[in-house]
């Protein structure tokens, strides 16, 4: 028997998932699917943590093109379905193909919508270069790489979409507006209360500038965007505009081959476009009952439907509508909401609970004892229990609060064993209970590799307590430990309290005893991560064994390409004297240094120094080491400050060398580097420094930790307020003795605070609610004690032919000369 | 057979480079107290091998942290091997045999 023809117009996640759904079922077609991207299927919703820099675009692909092959199924990537031809059964590409179907599946999902704005089209060449929609993988790519070179964006629309694009963006360039024009953010899901409670948290915690009730009526700047203009004649600078007001479905294709379309194409309870026994419409496009929706955990269930019903599997399969929350996936700014966002009949009950200092407003809403609508802002902790009583119609507890809080005791969590297996666990990637189970019975046992096959747990991530749960009860009882990824090192299997616990305990002191001990076998890799964790842990009773350092920390200064050396003095806060830049000229001149450069750090680098010269260097320098090389202490940089500027409200530059000049040296999990400013202008850049000091009106500084300008970008949290520049010192100490103590090997503060969080943080460090404070004082003392400057090192090797050349290759340098 | 010095130039644990015939190898002191020499020029990029930190089994190269089998010269990270040398100690001398 010939096989009957399946064809599918859209390579999205409803037309892939469909296809999924139907080759589960053992459909028997002949599959040929048409995409109008040119790729295989990827994971839209994963699109905004491409942008914010959190997943790889490798990560998001849910069918290669490999897997298209493997089920016999033909793909027309990039080829765009123009015109169904209804009576002949026939579909039309813009390839001037000609596909005949006995099934047709019409999956085209939706497109942006773009408001009329004046400026946002170029006649004759689509958008203007610098604005952009959210809506596919070459969106995101185009918008990335022309945002990494510009400097401000204008978002245009404040919903979901807009918020994930403005945080994205931040990790592309310095300065995002969101221009929104609606009274409130997120006006679709949220009441006004909500919304402007997430306002203030994106404004604070983000740093993104909210402007609501505004239209945008023009996009001004002929060859490359200047700014936005709004109705009330505001005008927005920016370099970059993003379109994020809206969606609408891809139905002009149905439409025009004669189907019936409303707002999407209509469909019946088996998905099929109404008044067609062959036509079925499945995701974005479909319009179900009168609903469109613009949500993916619809669409898993109308594609089973669908499946269900041509394959014949279950003919009286159909399709109900469903129930959607929405959760917003930006790190650190918990949103999710469901049903309505205010009571609408009279004997509605409504809890309201809202806390705006810390960000958090919630409510529920509850008809005839049933859940019928839920907002959560700022805490997600009931996230998943509340989505599960709205969906489900569950009853509710008699005490309505506990919807809201976990009032003590642990909270009644549903046995996971007692789950059906087709409960849907993610609903971000449509993954249910039994597909987790399979998972971990097919030998994948942590949770992490649960998540990585599966993609549960990896879109808004609300889930993951639950995933977790799962894969425990899957593995009976406990998942295995994701081993490596919590230890300190590779070569130790131990986090680090344990591990710091174990060196106590046993009283290790040297790396050598502590593989011996703890480790089985000597780890190359680990060597360094211990040597540190030993120094601080033991201070003047370490056992230095110098082949657990890195080369830098052998010979105290930071190798380059070819094998040569760069030496950074010391400069306290940047600043310097004639006597001292005439020394560094002198030993520079002398030794022909390849280059002489100014650092990013406010010092002076003489780079190309062979091994060999480095103690001579040292000696005619006579300075102490900057530190340029270690996983340390490295530069305060200051700003001028009040003594000689006419802003400045605090004498940064006294503060910041008194800081270098006690925590100079001292080694930690990561580099860490301070700065003091004399007013909130900044010119020191202390807002993006592992611990920053600002000096304020009224003789106080500020203390921001966790901030970051390199790699990542992060504004510090602010740890406490202070009256004295001596409280700024003790506190510096405590917190940098608290990381030393906690964080884990390479984990800088910027990833560390938010790790601990800053109340946490803040709890220990300035209310010494732990007790410790004085405890950590005393330990930083004593390693500030310790302190030696490593290039007094010089006259006597430490090791035999410590500064021998390694490599005398090539003729050095190998790096240009700039003299 | 080559006499390269006294094993005590090199500290345990670490490495040391030695020109032989216009050669230059790597020697390095595992700290069970045995030798194992390679050629000292990493091969992905020219780093110097012998500044490298090592283990029983590897020598991981300073520059871009890529690893080397010390006793086979493999990479154990997917680069070009490196040319191994019999070495071995007598009376406290490093002898190299080739
Ligand atoms: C010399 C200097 C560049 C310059 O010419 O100005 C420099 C040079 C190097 N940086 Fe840097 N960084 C220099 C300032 C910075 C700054 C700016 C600052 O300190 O104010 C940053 C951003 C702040 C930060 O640390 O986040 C910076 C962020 C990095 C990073 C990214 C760290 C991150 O986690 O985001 C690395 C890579 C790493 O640490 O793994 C890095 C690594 C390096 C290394 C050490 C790469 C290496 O391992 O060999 C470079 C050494 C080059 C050489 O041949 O000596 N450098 N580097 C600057 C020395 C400052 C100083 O006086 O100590
Ligand atoms: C950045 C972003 C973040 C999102 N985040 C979330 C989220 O967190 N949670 C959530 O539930 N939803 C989210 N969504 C929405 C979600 O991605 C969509 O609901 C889902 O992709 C809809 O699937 P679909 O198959 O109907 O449409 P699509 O995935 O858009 O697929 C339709 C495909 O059909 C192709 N096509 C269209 N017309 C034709 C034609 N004539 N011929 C050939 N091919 C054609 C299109 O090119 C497209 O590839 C997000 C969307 C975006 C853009
Ligand atoms: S930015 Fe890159 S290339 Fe420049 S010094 Fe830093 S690490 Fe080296
Ligand atoms: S030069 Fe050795 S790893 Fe790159």
């Amino acid at each position: 028997m010939i096989k009957q023809r399946l064809v599918v117009i859209g390579n999205g996640m409803a037309g892939a998932r469909t296809v999924e759904e139907i080759l589960a079922r053992g459909g028997d077609f002949d599959i040929t699917m048409f995409g109008d991207e040119p790729y295989g299927n990827y994971n839209r919703i994963m699109l905004s943590n491409v942008l914010a820099g959190v997943e790889d675009e490798s990560g998001i692909f849910l069918n290669d093109l490999n897997w298209y092959a493997d089920n016999g199924i033909t793909l027309h990537a990039g080829v765009r379905v123009d015109r169904i031809d209804r009576r002949r059964r026939t579909v039309h590409g813009s390839d001037g193909s000609e596909t005949a179907y006995d099934k047709l599946v019409i999956a085209t999902g939706s497109s942006a919508f773009v408001p009329p704005i004046k400026g946002a089209h170029v006649p004759g060449r689509g958008y203007h270069q610098g604005v952009f929609v959210f809506r596919t993988l070459d969106d995101t790519r185009a918008m990335i790489r022309y945002a990494r070179e510009h400097e401000r964006a204008v978002v245009i629309g404040g919903g979901l979409l807009g918020l994930e694009a403005a945080r994205g963006l931040q990790n592309h360039l310095g300065h995002v507006t969101l221009v929104h024009a609606m009274g409130h953010l997120m006006n679709t899901q949220l009441n006004e209360r909500a919304g402007r409670t997430l306002q203030a948290t994106i404004e604070q915690k983000l740093g993104i500038d909210v402007v609501v009730d505004g239209m945008t009526t023009e996009i001004l700047g002929k060859h490359a965007v200047t700014g936005v203009k709004l109705a009330d004649r505001r005008v927005i600078d920016c370099d970059v505009v993003v379109m994020a007001a809206g969606i609408r479905p891809n139905s002009q294709l149905a439409a025009d081959s004669g189907l019936v379309v409303e707002r999407g194409v209509v469909v019946d309870d088996q998905m099929r476009a109404a008044g067609e026994d062959d036509i079925y419409v499945v995701g974005e496009c479909a319009q179900h009952r009168g609903e469109v929706y613009g949500l993916v955990a619809p669409l898993w269930d109308q594609a089973k439907v669908l499946a269900d019903h041509v394959t014949g599997a279950n003919a009286a399969a159909a399709y109900e509508g469903s129930q959607v929350s929405t959760k917003l996936k930006v790190a650190g700014v918990d949103v999710a909401a469901m049903g309505l966002q205010s009571p609408e009949h009279e004997d509605d009950e409504l809890l309201e609970f809202a806390e705006p200092k810390r960000g958090v407003y919630k409510n529920v809403i509850i008809r005839d004892d049933r859940l019928v609508g839920a907002t959560l802002v700022g805490d997600n902790s009931k996230a998943l229990a509340l989505i599960k009583a709205f969906e489900k119609g569950l009853p509710l507890p008699e005490d309505r609060a506990a919807l809201l809080f976990d009032l003590g005791g642990p909270a009644a969590e549903e046995s996971v064993a007692d789950m059906p297996d087709d409960e849907q666990v993610c609903n971000c990637n449509g993954v249910s209970k039994g597909a987790l189970r399979s998972c971990v019975d097919a030998g994948c046992k942590t949770v992490s590799g649960v998540m990585d096959k599966t993609r549960a747990g990896k879109g808004c991530g609300t889930c993951k307590p639950l995933v977790q749960r799962i894969v425990d009860w899957a593995n009976g009882g406990e998942a295995e430990e994701d081993s490596a990824a919590s230890y300190y090192v590779p070569g130790v299997p131990m986090p680090k309290p344990e591990l710091m616990d174990a060196i106590r305990l046993y009283e290790l002191r040297s790396v050598s005893s502590v593989f011996a001990k703890l480790g089985g076998e000597e780890d190359a890799k680990s060597k360094m991560g211990l040597a540190s964790l030993l120094k601080m842990i033991w201070g003047a009773e370490y056992v230095d064994e110098r082949d657990a350092r890195f080369i830098n920390d052998r010979v105290h200064a930071n190798i380059q390409r070819d094998g040569t050396f760069s030496v950074v003095p010391q400069m306290k806060g940047g600043v310097t004297t004639p006597a001292n830049l005439r020394r560094i000229a002198e030993v520079a001149e002398r030794h022909g240094v390849p280059m002489v450069k100014l650092t990013g750090g406010q010092r002076i680098d003489l780079l190309g120094i062979p091994k060999e010269k480095l103690p001579q260097i040292w000696a005619e320098l006579d300075m102490p080491s900057g530190y340029a090389y270690a996983k340390s202490f490295r530069t305060v940089k200051t700003c001028v400050g009040s003594d000689f500027c006419r802003f400045g409200v605090g004498d940064s530059t006294a503060l910041g060398i008194a800081i270098e000049e006690r925590y100079q040296g001292i080694e930690g999990p990561g580099k860490m580097k301070l700065a003091v400013t004399g007013c909130p202008r900044n010119c020191a850049e202390a807002y993006v420094k592992d611990l920053g000091v600002v000096a304020i009106d009224g003789g106080k500084w500020e203390i921001y930790v966790g901030g970051a300008a390199g790699a990542h970008v992060r504004k510090g949290d602010l740890l406490a307020t202070v009256g004295s520049a001596d409280e700024v010192i003790t506190l510096t100490g405590r917190f940098l003795q608290y990381y030393r103590e906690n964080g884990n090997w390479l984990e800088r503060t910027y990833a560390w605070v938010p790790r601990v969080g800053i109340e946490k943080i803040r709890a220990v460090v300035v209310d010494d609610a732990e007790g410790i404070a004085a405890d950590l004082d005393a330990r930083m003392a004593a390693a500030v004690g310790a302190y030696k400057d490593p290039w007094k090192e010089r006259a006597e090797p430490a090791t035999p032919g410590q500064f021998r050349t390694s490599l005398p290759l090539t003729v050095l340098p190998q790096v240009p000369v700039r003299a | 057979m080559r006499t390269l010095g006294s094993v005590g130039d090199i500290p345990l644990g670490e490495g040391r480079t030695f020109a032989v015939d216009g050669e230059m190898i790597a020697v390095f002191r595992l700290r069970d107290g045995s030798v194992r020499a390679l050629s000292a020029v990493c091969p992905h990029q020219g780093g110097p091998l012998a500044d490298g930190q090592i283990d029983m089994k590897q020598v991981v190269c300073p520059l871009h942290l890529y690893s080397w089998d010390l006793a086979t010269g493999c990479s154990l990270s997917g680069q070009e091997a490196v040319s191994v040398y019999p070495v071995r100690v007598d009376n406290d001398q490093l002898i190299l045999e080739m």
